[in-house]
């Protein structure tokens, strides 16, 4: 391809998987305890996408990332201090909340609005990049609408694998039921590609990269601009966590014929 | 006072007719609670199998976009379908079983029609008069059950979630909607399915059990090797056997990427877990995976849990399982295997 994608990832932060998550009610609808203490993490379908993105910028150098992050600022911050030595990108953060229970079309026009923003953008070239589902609402709409809202009407959800052509034109990979992969033909950007987990690993810290991130990044967050994510309409009857402790029986010291018996009885019963 | 349409994409596949029966079960459900009609929209190549499906469901019409530019699940075809489908029956809730062919387009369709969606609905009911949804938060880590004000509500039902129905097959009168697609709408071309490359097919849906193999299986046992080839050997003739479905952790299945020795037979879509997938079986068996949350949350919908793991003190023992058996997978494997030889 002669001139390369403009590639624009929407990604924010998520709390870290492995830290237990309690609700909790305030005047604006459900919301986390201590949501700002919580450390936080690249919403992970997020991550694949924007690694995804940097791969094709290697290359093809005419190619351009973008990450725009919507979240509170000071978390948007400490989060780049992981994300900016892992890829090359222009950093376009919004300072709002990244709740999971406030609505995705709030969240969705901030986005659209920010990507309108970005000088030099060719919306004609753009790949709108991210993952299917959120770690955090996980309903797999914020994506999808700020493509809508940008007049794109090539969208792919749950992409494993893209793979361009020289005239522009890309294969592209989406999981669908069965454990299956639906393969696509499309002519060309602009398209949503809403990312699985893709084929590459986590690339590795690279702390030139994060230098040179860095110099745009501290400028933008002082910049960012801030957006207003709200109930939008919904009202919250309950908010509950699962019943989270079994009664676990633990069979020590059982021979392993009778535990292999035991097994085969509850297969079968 | 509300009315409903349930919008189905046809995919000439099995599962067609059950996620009908699920979905219709479902909207039909909803429209007695409230007292309300409702309709069906088919869109696919041929819509008339499956109108005749349900054509005793008690819908009060149903309509249907047809034709070879809608037999493939293509974004820019479904939608402009679906909001043509939607704008005729003019519909304040409109109901579609969240297979991806129809999660793809639920977000856009409600822009489209300047009204709001939301997904991966688990349950769906009248409390007093109003509709309240219920969906997991936080990838399945907290329920949380609510309204909305705005209108048109577009609702993508979690398959599996819902009791189906069968209904007696009849003749349906299907109203064809006559559609010109755009030549824009036809940049992408569907070229087909396949599976991951190098794998056999270890994913069913609708098997009673899920088999998880984790990170254990290929790391150094007591002897102070590896046993990759045995764990595949061990591991591929339980699937065989009893037809189960095999999940994976992330670990197990990131490896690939990091250069180790690994299952040649798993691929990022057995991942079970946050940043996998939340299947749906009565029984799940969990060998060499330590239980960590990011992994059981994708065993929400796993109803009996049993672990083996040499570890007493891993995730499983702490609540996560119903039964966790301190003992080595390879030894108890070989045996069960054994076992179901017989
Ligand atoms: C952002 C993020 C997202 C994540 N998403 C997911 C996800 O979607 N899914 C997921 O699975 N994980 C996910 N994780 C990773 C998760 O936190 C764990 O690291 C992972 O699940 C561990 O995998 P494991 O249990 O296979 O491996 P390990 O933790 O290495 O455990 C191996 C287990 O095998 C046991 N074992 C070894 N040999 C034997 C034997 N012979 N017999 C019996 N037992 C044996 C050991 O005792 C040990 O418990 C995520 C993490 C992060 C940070």
């Amino acid at each position: 391809m002669s001139n390369g994608y403009h590639i624009v990832v929407c990604g924010s932060l998520v709390p870290d998987p492995l830290q237990t998550l309690e609700p909790v009610t305030t005047p604006n609808g459900p919301s986390l305890k201590n949501e700002m203490m919580l450390p936080a993490a690249l919403d992970p379908w997020a991550g694949h996408a924007l690694y995804e993105a940097a791969n094709l910028a290697k290359q093809n150098t005419e190619t351009k990332v973008w990450l725009v992050s919507l979240g509170a600022k000071p978390k948007l911050q400490q989060l780049m201090m992981s994300i900016a030595q892992k890829a090359a990108f222009g950093f376009v953060p919004v300072d709002g909340s990244a709740s999971g229970f406030l609505s995705a079309y709030d969240c969705a026009t901030a986005l659209s609005n920010a990507i309108k923003s970005i000088p030099g953008l060719d919306m004609q070239r753009l790949l709108l990049f991210g993952g299917w589902e959120s770690a955090s609402r996980g309903a797999g709409i914020t994506l999808q609408l700020v493509g809508e809202t940008l007049g794109i009407t090539d969208q792919f959800m749950g992409v494993d694998s893209i793979q361009p052509n020289s005239d522009g034109s890309f294969t592209v990979l989406e999981r669908v039921e069965g454990a299956m992969h639906q393969e696509s033909l499309c002519a060309g950007a602009p398209a949503v590609l809403g990312w699985a987990t893709g084929n590459l690993p986590e690339p590795v810290n690279n702390p030139q990269v994060g230098m040179i991130n860095m110099r745009t990044i501290m400028p933008a967050l002082q910049k960012a601009a801030k957006a207003n994510i709200s109930l939008d309409g919904v009202e919250y009857a309950s908010v509950n966590l699962p019943k989270q402790l079994r009664d676990t029986r633990v069979v020590k010291d059982m021979p392993v014929e009778e535990i292999a018996q035991e097994i085969v009885n509850w297969i079968k019963q | 006072m509300e009315k409903i349409l349930l919008l189905n994409f046809v995919n000439n596949q099995s599962s067609d007719e059950k996620l009908l029966c699920e979905a219709v079960a479902a909207a039909s459900n909803l429209a007695s609670e409230l007292g309300c009609i409702w309709e069906i929209g088919l869109v696919g190549q041929s819509v008339q199998n499956a109108a005749n499906w349900v054509s005793m469901a008690g819908a009060a019409k149903i309509y249907g976009v047809e034709g070879d530019d809608y037999a493939s699940s293509r974004y820019s075809s479904d939608l402009f379908a679906a909001e043509a489908i939607a704008k005729k029956a003019n519909a304040t809730l409109i109901l579609a079983m969240g297979i991806t062919r129809a999660r793809r387009i639920l977000p856009a369709l409600s822009m489209r029609l300047q009204g709001r969606a939301d997904t991966h609905i688990t349950a769906i009911q009248a409390v007093e008069g109003k509709v309240q949804l219920s969906r997991w938060f936080y990838r399945q880590r907290m329920e949380a059950a609510f309204s909305r004000s705005q209108r048109p509500w577009v609702i993508g039902l979690e398959p599996g979630s819902f009791q189906g129905k069968a209904f007696q097959a009849g003749t349906a009168v299907v109203e064809l909607l006559t559609l010109e697609l755009p030549d824009l709408l036809k940049r992408t071309q569907v070229l087909g399915t396949k599976s991951p490359a190098g794998t056999t097919q270890t994913i069913r849906p609708d098997a009673k059990l899920l088999f998880v193999a984790g990170a254990g299986w290929t790391k150094k046992q007591s002897d102070g090797q590896t046993h990759v080839k045995e764990a595949e050997r061990l591991i591929l003739e339980f699937l065989d056997k009893t037809q189960s479905s095999l999940g994976s952790t992330k670990s197990l299945v990131d490896q690939s990427g990091e250069g180790n020795e690994v299952l040649g037979f798993m691929t990022h879509l057995n991942q079970v877990g946050q940043t996998g997938s939340t299947p749906r079986h009565p029984k799940g068996l969990a060998t060499c995976c330590h239980g960590e949350e990011p992994h059981v949350v994708g065993w929400r919908f796993i109803n009996e849990r049993r672990a083996i793991n040499t570890d007493p003190n891993c995730g499983w023992a702490r609540g996560k399982a119903d039964v966790l058996y301190v003992a080595d997978a390879f030894s108890v494997m070989g045996k069960v295997n054994e076992l179901l030889s017989r």
